[in-house]
Order: structure tokens, then C-alpha cells, then sequence
């Protein structure tokens, strides 16, 4: 009897970059031909502050196994100080999604700034290696929420 | 800040100190919960004319609605107007004060060290009447009341912050002579000049109730830990909230959910055929109406740092669900992260609204 070999997980990865430094990094980190893992699906966002906590859940519900959301660092906001909003927020998701055991490991919230696309892709890379790692997640796309 | 102590009942007391705020037009009106039999049904009075205070039972163990949603309806008021309510109502008050759902300007606030109160469900069976005697006697000796609210049997913040005008229940020994009413505020002693009774110059002293906060603190614990058991996740929620009927009564009598037009209630939450279709497509089979999980989860995200465990959610849960043990468990795990206190201070900004420059760098992978 030959012993299937276990299939791969390929973990889905949604990050929400805020356009005016990490969607840049991104582009940075690709036009450089960084190697970047592609569980990453991106979606553009105005400001970190633009991520609620529904946007958030959804994705988490309707099967992604991980969540990325990365803004400009501390004090380079270009609306000023949205992304101290949206940390904030971040707490409260990360608080709320641990007091009800759901794997709140599975949600990163990090800084990169335009110029910095080594850590756009050493961010990413990590990441996606951490999800894997964890396995798909309990959520995903379960049809009793 | 001092202190009246009359020789009457808590509740006959305060009828008194009513009927002198009204007689000597200190207040307009009164809103205060209302005995309309003596069976335990009640509402909340709004009242100018005297003669209705007779029917005012000021400490009545029923929350028939959360007064802190009524209050937004009558205030800004133009006239003073004099309110009866249990700390959680002042609480949760405060909160919507915060989110500019009213106003405590013109309003003089009365609450007492609370014994809790009793289920809806009992108050409109109409047997609280008959559990009152022993509610009364479980206040003197510091016991929690076995039949009231689950959440009320845990709470901690059964002493009033920020009345106007504290009764003091709690610990209190001849409840059927006694009645010590603490002023707290400037306006409370020039309201209540005249009166009446011993004066003297006494603050509320935590410890005469310090025995039931020690019970209180440990049924937390252990209300906590049961609601919620083990370490949770995905199943322990659904096992919780699957039997929900989605029909958002939770929402509608929270003091804490204001929101006019519920983001759960709106367009956004308005899916058609071909959505459900492209839903089908992925997950094979899905729980309609939708959401459920969205909706509680969302909620807890939205407020459960400002929920004042006041317990109604739960109480009008027509599938049992105990909404108010679980949203009050993790709203102390939210507002502790802010270090915020729910109604603590009209000046304290709502955690989500303001922020510090360094702060949760254990949250965020810098
Ligand atoms: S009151 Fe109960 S059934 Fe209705 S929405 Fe809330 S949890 Fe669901
Ligand atoms: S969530 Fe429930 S217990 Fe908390 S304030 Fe709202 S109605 Fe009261
Ligand atoms: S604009 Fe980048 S985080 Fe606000």
C-alpha cells in the first residue's frame, strides 16, 4: 500500500496595506524582485484606521487563515493619527477574538513604511511560515456561523 | 457631603425626600419605578402630581427597562427633574452622556447600595411580592439574594459612583427604621435643605458593605469561568449563541447600544439570492437568517468595554441565552486594556475615541 503523501497546506493570507506606505513597500519589495510568499492576497486600503472590526470577521469567516494589517509607523499617518486609531481598535479585536478563544494569533497588525521593502517581504514571509505552521484555521468558511 | 439619617423605612424615606423636592419646587418631576399592583408589576413613573408618590417604590428589585435609555428621551430637560435609579442605570447613563445620548445637567440623581434585582420574567409572573420580604432581610445580613439576576449576583459596583444622592441599604441593620441618605453633591444638600432628620457631616464608608462586595467578587469568578468554560473557541461560541433567533432584543434594550440605525439592522447586512448563491458556492450549506456570530462577536467588539453588566440583555433573550455573562466577561477584559471603568467619570473618553502615542506595543510587531 503506497501512504498518500499529506497534501501541503497553503495557508490564505489576506493583508490590508494602507496605500501610502505599505501597498508602496509592497510595490517596492516586487519592482526589486524580493522573493515574497504568494498566500498573501492584497487589499488596498486609504489608512489602517480604515479596517473595522466587521471588515475583519468576514474575512476571517468567509476563509482566510490569517489577517495582516500594516500601516505607516507611529507619526507618519498621512491623515495624521489614524493609525493610533486603528492600533487601538487592534486591542480591542485581539482582546475580544482571545476572551472567546478564537486563535487571536491569527491577526497581525505591524508598521512598514514606503522605503521599506526588505521588511515588507521579511514580514510577509514570516507570517505566512507562522500560519502555516498554526494549520487552517477553525472558522474558515464553517456554514453554522 | 454629609449625611440624613430618618427614622423610617429606606423606601418611605425616600418618598418623603420625593414629596419635599416636588412640594418646594426643587423639581419639576420625578421619574422613579412604579408599583402598579402589588403583585410586582411595575413601570417607571415620570410624575409632577404629588399624590401619585405613594405609588413610587423607589428600591423596587426590577429593572423594567433600563432607565438610562429613558433618560435619553426626557433630557435636556428645561426644569429640574429628580431620578430614582440603580447604580448600573447611573452607569450606564453616563456612558451615553459620553456619546452625547443626553444630559445629567438639570438632573438630580438618587441610587442606593443595590441587593440586585429579579429576573423580568418573575417581576411579570408577578411573584416578586412574595420574595420581597426575604430580598429585604438578605440585604440587612450582606447576602446575595438567591433568586436574583445572574449578573447582578456578580457585580461589583453595587455602591453608586457619582449620585447625587446615595441611600445606603446594604449592610444596613432595621431596615424598617432606618434610613441613612448620603449626599454627595452640592446641589444634593441645597435640594435637600429642610428636610428634616439628623444631619451630620458623614461620608459613605465602603466598609459597612465590604462583606457583600467579598461574596460579589467571588461569584464573578466563578459566574465567569462557568459561562465560559475551558478555553473557549469557535464551538464554545456556537454552543452559546447557536440557539439565537436573531431577533436583536438583545440590542434594543442595551444602555450601551445607541446606535439609531444599527450597522447589523442596515443595508449594509441586506444580502440577496445571488450573494447567498456565491456564499453556497464556497461553504456548501449555510445558517440563515445570517450573521449570528457576526452580529454577537461585532457587538462585543462595538461595546462590551462600556456594558454595565446591568443583565436585561439576558433577561429578554427569548432563547435563554446568557447574554449578559458572557458580554460582561469579556467587556472586563476589553475595558481593562484601557484601564476604563464603564460610568466611572463623566470625563474619561470612551477608549476607542481617543488614544496614546505609545501604548500595546505587546499587541503590535513593531
Ligand atoms: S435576544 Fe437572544 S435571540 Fe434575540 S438576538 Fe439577542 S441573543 Fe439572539
Ligand atoms: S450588554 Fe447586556 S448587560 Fe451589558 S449593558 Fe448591554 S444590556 Fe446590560
Ligand atoms: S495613512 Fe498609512 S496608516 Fe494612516
Amino acid at each position: 500500500m503506497d501512504k498518500k503523501v499529506k497534501k501541503e497546506f497553503d495557508p490564505k493570507i489576506v493583508g490590508f496595506l494602507c496605500n501610502w506606505c505599505t501597498y508602496a513597500a509592497a510595490d517596492l519589495a516586487g519592482s526589486s524582485k524580493m522573493e515574497i510568499s504568494p498566500a498573501l492576497s492584497v487589499v488596498r486600503v486609504m489608512c489602517s484606521s480604515r479596517v473595522d472590526h466587521n471588515l475583519v470577521l468576514t474575512t476571517f469567516f468567509n476563509g482566510a487563515d490569517g489577517i495582516l494589517i500594516a500601516g505607516c509607523h507611529p507619526g507618519d499617518c498621512h491623515y495624521g493619527e489614524g493609525n493610533y486609531y486603528a492600533r487601538r481598535r487592534y486591542a480591542l479585536l485581539k482582546k475580544v477574538t482571545e476572551s472567546l478563544g478564537l486563535e487571536s494569533e491569527r491577526l497581525q497588525l505591524t508598521w512598514i513604511s514606503a522605503s521599506e521593502g526588505n521588511r515588507y517581504a521579511e514580514v510577509v514571509n514570516s507570517f505566512t511560515e507562522k500560519i502555516a505552521k498554526l494549520g487552517p484555521s477553525p472558522i474558515n468558511c464553517r456554514s453554522d456561523l | 457631603m454629609s449625611r440624613i439619617t430618618l427614622e423610617s423605612k429606606p423606601s418611605d424615606g425616600v418618598r418623603e425626600l420625593l414629596r419635599h423636592l416636588l412640594d418646594k419646587g426643587k423639581v419639576s418631576a420625578v421619574l422613579a419605578p412604579r408599583r402598579l399592583d402589588d403583585e410586582g408589576s411595575l413601570d417607571l413613573g415620570f410624575i409632577t402630581d404629588r399624590s401619585e408618590l405613594d405609588s413610587i417604590d423607589p428600591f423596587a428589585p426590577v429593572m423594567i427597562a433600563n432607565t438610562a435609555q429613558v433618560l435619553s428621551m426626557i433630557t435636556p430637560s428645561s426644569s429640574k427633574i429628580a431620578v430614582v435609579l440603580k447604580p448600573c442605570e447611573l452607569r450606564g447613563f453616563v456612558e451615553r452622556v459620553k456619546r452625547e445620548q443626553g444630559t445629567l445637567d438639570n438632573i438630580l440623581t438618587i441610587s442606593c447600595t443595590c441587593g440586585g434585582v429579579f429576573p423580568l420574567q418573575k417581576a411579570v409572573d408577578g411573584i416578586t411580592g412574595g420574595m420581597t420580604a426575604n430580598y429585604y432581610s438578605d440585604l440587612s445580613s450582606e447576602k446575595i439574594h438567591a433568586e436574583i439576576r445572574e449578573t447582578c449576583k456578580a457585580c461589583e459596583h453595587f455602591i453608586p459612583i457619582n449620585s447625587d444622592v446615595t441611600v445606603s441599604l446594604v449592610g444596613e441593620k432595621d431596615l424598617d427604621e432606618n434610613c441613612q441618605i448620603y449626599l454627595n453633591s452640592k446641589s444634593a444638600s441645597e435640594l435637600l435643605e429642610g428636610l428634616g432628620g439628623e444631619i451630620d457631616k458623614k461620608e459613605y464608608d465602603p466598609a459597612i458593605s465590604a462583606g457583600l462586595m467579598k461574596k460579589r467578587l467571588a461569584e464573578k469568578e466563578r459566574l465567569f469561568n462557568s459561562v465560559f468554560p475551558g478555553k473557549g473557541g469557535i464551538d464554545a461560541v456556537i454552543e452559546i449563541f447557536g440557539k439565537c433567533v436573531g431577533c436583536h432584543g438583545c440590542s434594543r434594550v442595551c444602555p450601551i447600544c445607541y446606535c439609531v440605525s444599527c450597522d447589523f439592522e442596515s443595508m449594509n447586512f441586506d444580502s440577496d439570492i445571488a450573494y447567498y448563491e456565491k456564499e453556497l458556492s464556497q461553504k456548501g450549506a449555510l445558517r440563515l437568517p445570517p450573521d449570528t456570530m457576526l452580529f454577537h462577536i461585532g457587538r462585543m467588539i462595538h461595546m462590551s468595554f462600556s456594558c454595565v453588566g446591568c443583565g436585561l440583555c439576558s433577561d429578554v433573550c427569548p432563547a435563554d441565552i446568557p447574554v449578559a455573562s458572557v458580554f460582561k466577561r469579556t467587556g472586563d477584559k476589553t475595558a481593562s486594556i484601557f484601564d476604563y471603568i464603564p460610568g466611572r467619570d463623566l470625563e474619561e473618553a470612551i477608549p476607542v475615541m481617543v488614544f496614546k502615542e505609545e501604548e500595546f506595543s505587546r499587541f503590535v510587531d513593531e
